[in-house]
């Protein structure tokens, strides 16, 4: 890989400007029941189905915190390297929805649980730290439906008290393709950590995205407004490239941004305003009082640091170590856990170097092609080991190796019967390729002669004449062995 | 012997127990006597025949294992009671009849005791009159003009006039202790955590306190026993053993240590209320208590530190009554209309009041100035209660600055009403347990009471510290029958 140069710049009809963006990541905590109380957080079921009373805001219905989630969250905060915060507190951030059924949200205002943090980006121009400003627990709302009836709207609960995570960044990332990584390592983290799902079409991860311009080697930030609730990385470039043209657009065309919260339309693929700074709701934070304030014990921070599991940083480390992986390829292998799982299955019982390939070149390809996650792979981690296995052992070679992975799909076949059955074993025995290639030689006398006249090129097509009489199956090595001394 | 309904609650279930009468017979009598008092607007929901029902099984079970087993009790509106409307006297939920039982009512049916009715009480329990209910004024057996205090009036008033045996109210800043002093029962503030709030309508969460209401003091720790406890479901209910306040009531408070804060001598206090309060130090002198002058100096900053707290707790506590999900719903064109005609329409004057109130000491700009700022207040007065409470066992104050006063006095003065919780609201600040033991009559034969505050979790001393006064003040009820 040649490393490339940082260029995202919006370059207006005056100046160039750099594009400053900051997100706030709502990341629904993986847990069996919601943030205060026990309901189902299942995805998918019949409205309004997992429902407590708590949940819809009945009268003397009181919230007590879900220890999980609160775990959940400490691990995240370690997994990205942050401070716990011992004490946090629990508000309220007043406003009324038909959605909201206690008129107010239970979030984490001036102290959540977990403070400043880093996430670590491996850009294709080197990498970079991105800043995390600080993590707090909050409770989802319910979601209303406006489109199944024309005279009135519909409200499902089943999300009402979902615990989510609000992962606040610094305003530290530069360009869509920066969002885009920072996005995919953050899920990836909490992937690896099991604290959340981070599937985007389910809306377990979506994020309100900060954008502002400001001229090259200008110090001061400009004016910023929020893209609210993006719920794909797409969408989240596709926006930002969009509202970051527009603020250039207007400010070298000497007028003002106004700080506001904007929507994306994801059809006219552009940004339009929601509500400006002055018509920002006042949520009127406050401690909630059926609350005590969170009090975490530092034993049960030390229990979860030494539970954590390897995380993408450590194991990529541990990859180019131990494995003696370039930090390109480790970066793609521990991009996903299941894929770091998958190869740490296949080198059990192969040769490390081969086996990247293998995943990364020919597995990928098929994965991709059929649009599959490693977890739905046609060839199970075991049976590409044994794959492997038989080239290095020089029973197959690696052409046909190629053939024998087709034959695998998409019924996870044993590559061993294969080869049995249809007799695909590489012939090493040197006597009888010596017979194939005596034969081969005979019927081309002219090329021997042109040859052995200096046309050295013509050992490639006295090799691929070889292998066609095997079917293949002759080992290569063998074959240009006795060539050689053959042509002489 | 006298009518049933003139017993004590204990000699109620003493006699239950003893076969001395059937519950049945106990809850005709209560009835009866509900039946005959329409007058006094004490009930919002009667639950009579139900309550029949119950005692007559009940006679047939015979199972007398509980605290109160046998005894019908009607409660205030604020707690929600399984398949029985609970209104909390507003017309925002004057339809809503929840599918669950309070923690605290639950713990008094464990007990063997069943539901008779539900109380009147001021509307979201916002006020000291209960002028502001939905359902109307309730009125005070000692004067069809005279209110009978609040927000607990209805049950107070119930209690009093004998339509049921004890009850339980809620108490923010007095709602249980004021009634109680105006209508010559006992009431207790138990210590904020000791009784769930789980499951009653809420108010001001970090102040709103469950407690019984009886005839007398032996009555009070009965009752108190069996609506007590820890409540995983109550985040800030505390995991403490309830004691068995009944079997340790004592009169025996020799050598206890009384504080008399000097700050509760208010201006234009009538003289009879400082006559009182020092007739309840001679009381407890004589039964060997030891009087100690104490200084409570932040009692003065307590009101208005209390009338921004619990606004702005209410503000965002009555948020979800909108409409939407139950309750109270005015048609509207769009949903912001419909939530503007549902409030309107559902909620009264005071109430709109406090939402007002809160809804402004919450916002930006304001919130440091008055929220923040009576948070400070209120740490000041528990302080002055932690440093007093090093010196002293329990602080005797009147109840309040006066005797109940007539429908319509104040209701178009708020801030006199509010005047009314001066001795009561410093307690809920500072989460402390506090009882009203009636102990006097002023120049009208009014009833008056007198107040006194113990250490957190220290129910039992209040408790035997009123049952000396109570021995001593020989407090009878002196009112006529004008309701029947």
């Amino acid at each position: 890989m040649t490393e490339k140069k940082f260029d995202y710049f919006i370059s207006g009809e005056k100046d160039k400007w750099e594009v400053i963006i900051g997100l706030e990541v709502h990341a629904q905590v993986l847990s069996q029941s919601k943030l205060f109380s026990s309901s189902s957080t299942k995805f998918g079921s019949e409205p309004n189905t997992q429902v407590s009373l708590i949940d819809s805001g009945f009268p003397g219905m009181l919230p007590v915190i879900n220890q999980f989630c609160v775990e959940q969250s400490i691990k995240t905060g370690l997994g990205l390297n942050a401070k716990i915060n011992l004490n946090s507190v629990f508000d309220r951030k007043n406003y009324f929805y038909a959605d909201l059924p206690q008129g107010y949200q239970i979030s984490q205002y001036k102290n959540p649980i977990v403070g400043e943090g880093e996430v670590i980006l491996d850009m294709p121009y080197g990498t970079k730290k991105i800043g995390i400003e600080r993590l707090h627990l909050e409770q989802d709302a319910g979601k209303s439906i406006h489109d199944m009836d024309p005279e009135s709207s519909f409200v499902d609960l089943n999300r009402s008290g979902v615990a989510l995570m609000e992962i606040v960044s610094k305003p530290d990332l530069r360009s869509p393709q920066e969002v885009s990584f920072y996005i995919k390592k953050l899920r990836s983290i909490m992937r690896y950590l099991g604290t959340c799902d981070g599937n985007m079409q389910e809306g377990s991860l979506r994020a309100d995205v900060n954008v502002s311009v400001r001229k090259i080697g200008e110090k001061k930030f400009g004016t910023r407004c929020e893209i609210k609730n993006v719920n794909s990385i797409k969408f989240m470039e596709m926006a930002i490239e969009y509202e970051a043209n527009r603020q250039v657009q207007l400010l070298e065309s000497g007028k003002t941004i106004n700080q506001e919260t904007r929507l994306f339309d994801t059809k006219k693929n552009s940004t339009r305003s929601m509500r400006s700074k002055e018509d920002a709701h006042d949520y009127r934070y406050f401690p909630d009082p059926d609350l005590l304030p969170l009090n975490l014990d530092k034993d049960l921070i030390n229990k979860l640091k030494k539970e954590l599991p390897e995380l993408p940083d450590q194991k990529k480390e541990r990859f180019i170590k131990e494995h003696n992986l370039s930090p390109y390829e480790a970066n793609i292998l521990v991009s996903e856990k299941e894929i770091s799982d998958y190869y740490e299955e296949v080198i059990k019982g192969c040769d490390k170097k081969l086996a990247t390939n293998w995943i990364t070149v020919e597995l990928f390809a098929v994965l991709n092609k059929k649009n599959l996650s490693i977890t739905q792979s046609p060839v199970s981690a075991k049976n590409l080991s044994l794959l492997i296995k038989m080239i290095t052992s020089g029973k197959i070679s690696g052409k046909i190796a190629k053939d024998v992975f087709e034959k695998m799909q998409p019924s996870d076949k044993d590559p061993r019967q294969i080869v049995e059955k249809e007799g695909l074993l590489q012939q090493s025995d040197p006597k009888e390729l010596e017979k194939i290639i005596v034969t081969v030689i005979s019927k081309n006398q002219d090329k021997v002669t042109q040859y052995k006249s200096g046309k050295e090129k013509l050992f490639g097509y006295f090799v691929g004449e070889v292998m066609k009489a095997s079917k293949g199956k002759a080992n290569p090595q063998l074959v240009n062995q006795i060539l050689k001394k053959k042509l002489h | 012997m006298s009518k049933i309904s003139e017993l004590s609650l204990t000699k109620i279930v003493n006699g239950i127990k003893k076969k001395d009468f059937s519950s049945e017979e106990v809850t005709k009598s209560f009835i009866d006597n509900s039946k005959k008092s329409k007058k006094l607007n004490t009930y919002i929901t009667e639950c009579f025949d139900e309550a029949l029902k119950f005692s007559k099984n009940f006679d047939k079970k015979k199972d007398y294992k509980g605290l109160l087993s046998g005894v019908p009790i009607a409660v205030k509106d604020m707690f929600c009671t399984k398949n029985v409307k609970t209104t909390a006297g507003s017309k925002i939920l004057h339809n809503f009849i929840p599918t669950y039982e309070s923690t605290v009512t639950n713990n008094l049916w464990s007990e063997g005791a069943f539901l008779l009715g539900k109380l009147n009480c001021d509307e979201f329990a916002m006020g000291s009159s209960n002028e502001t209910s939905f359902f109307g004024n309730v009125k005070n057996p000692y004067g069809e003009k005279l209110v009978p205090g609040g927000s607990s009036g209805g049950s107070a008033s119930a209690l009093a006039a004998g339509l049921t045996p004890a009850t339980i109210g809620t108490d923010t800043g007095g709602s249980i202790r004021q009634p109680a002093s105006f209508t010559g029962t006992v009431g207790l503030k138990p210590t904020y955590g000791r009784c769930s709030r789980w499951g009653i309508v809420a108010f001001a969460s970090s102040l709103d306190q469950a407690g019984p209401m009886t005839i007398n003091v032996e009555d009070s720790a009965l009752l108190l026993q069996a609506m007590s406890g820890y409540d995983s479901k109550d985040s800030t209910s505390v995991d403490k053993k309830v004691e068995n306040y009944s079997s340790n009531l004592t009169e025996k408070i020799k050598g206890l240590k009384i504080g008399i804060p000097k700050e509760y001598r208010v201006d234009k206090m009538p003289t009879e209320i400082d006559d009182l309060w020092k007739k309840g130090i001679e009381y407890l002198k004589d039964a060997g208590a030891i009087i100690k002058n104490i200084s409570l100096e932040h009692t003065m900053h307590a009101l208005p530190a209390y009338y921004i707290v619990a606004p702005a707790e209410a503000s965002s506590n009555l948020a979800r009554y909108d409409g939407v999900k139950y309750g109270h719903r005015a048609s509207g064109k769009n949903l912001i209309e419909m939530y503007e005609n549902t409030r309107s329409e559902g909620f009264g004057n005071e109430v709109k009041r406090r939402i007002l109130i809160g809804t402004y000491v919450l916002s930006s700009g304001y919130y440091d100035a008055y929220y923040l700022k009576a948070q400070k207040v209120r740490r000041l007065i528990k302080n002055d209660f932690d440093k007093a409470f090093k010196d002293v066992d329990a602080i005797l104050t009147p109840s309040t600055p006066g005797s109940a006063f007539k429908i319509g006095d104040k209701s178009n003065d708020p801030v006199s009403m509010y005047l009314n919780d001066i001795f009561t609201v410093p307690v809920n600040l500072s989460g402390l347990p506090a009882i009203s033991v009636p102990a006097g009559y002023d120049k009208n034969n009014l009833p008056l009471g007198l107040q006194l505050i113990g250490k957190a979790f220290d129910e039992q001393t209040i408790l035997n510290l009123s049952l000396a006064i109570e021995k001593r003040a020989n407090f009878k009820k002196n009112y006529k029958i004008w309701w029947s």
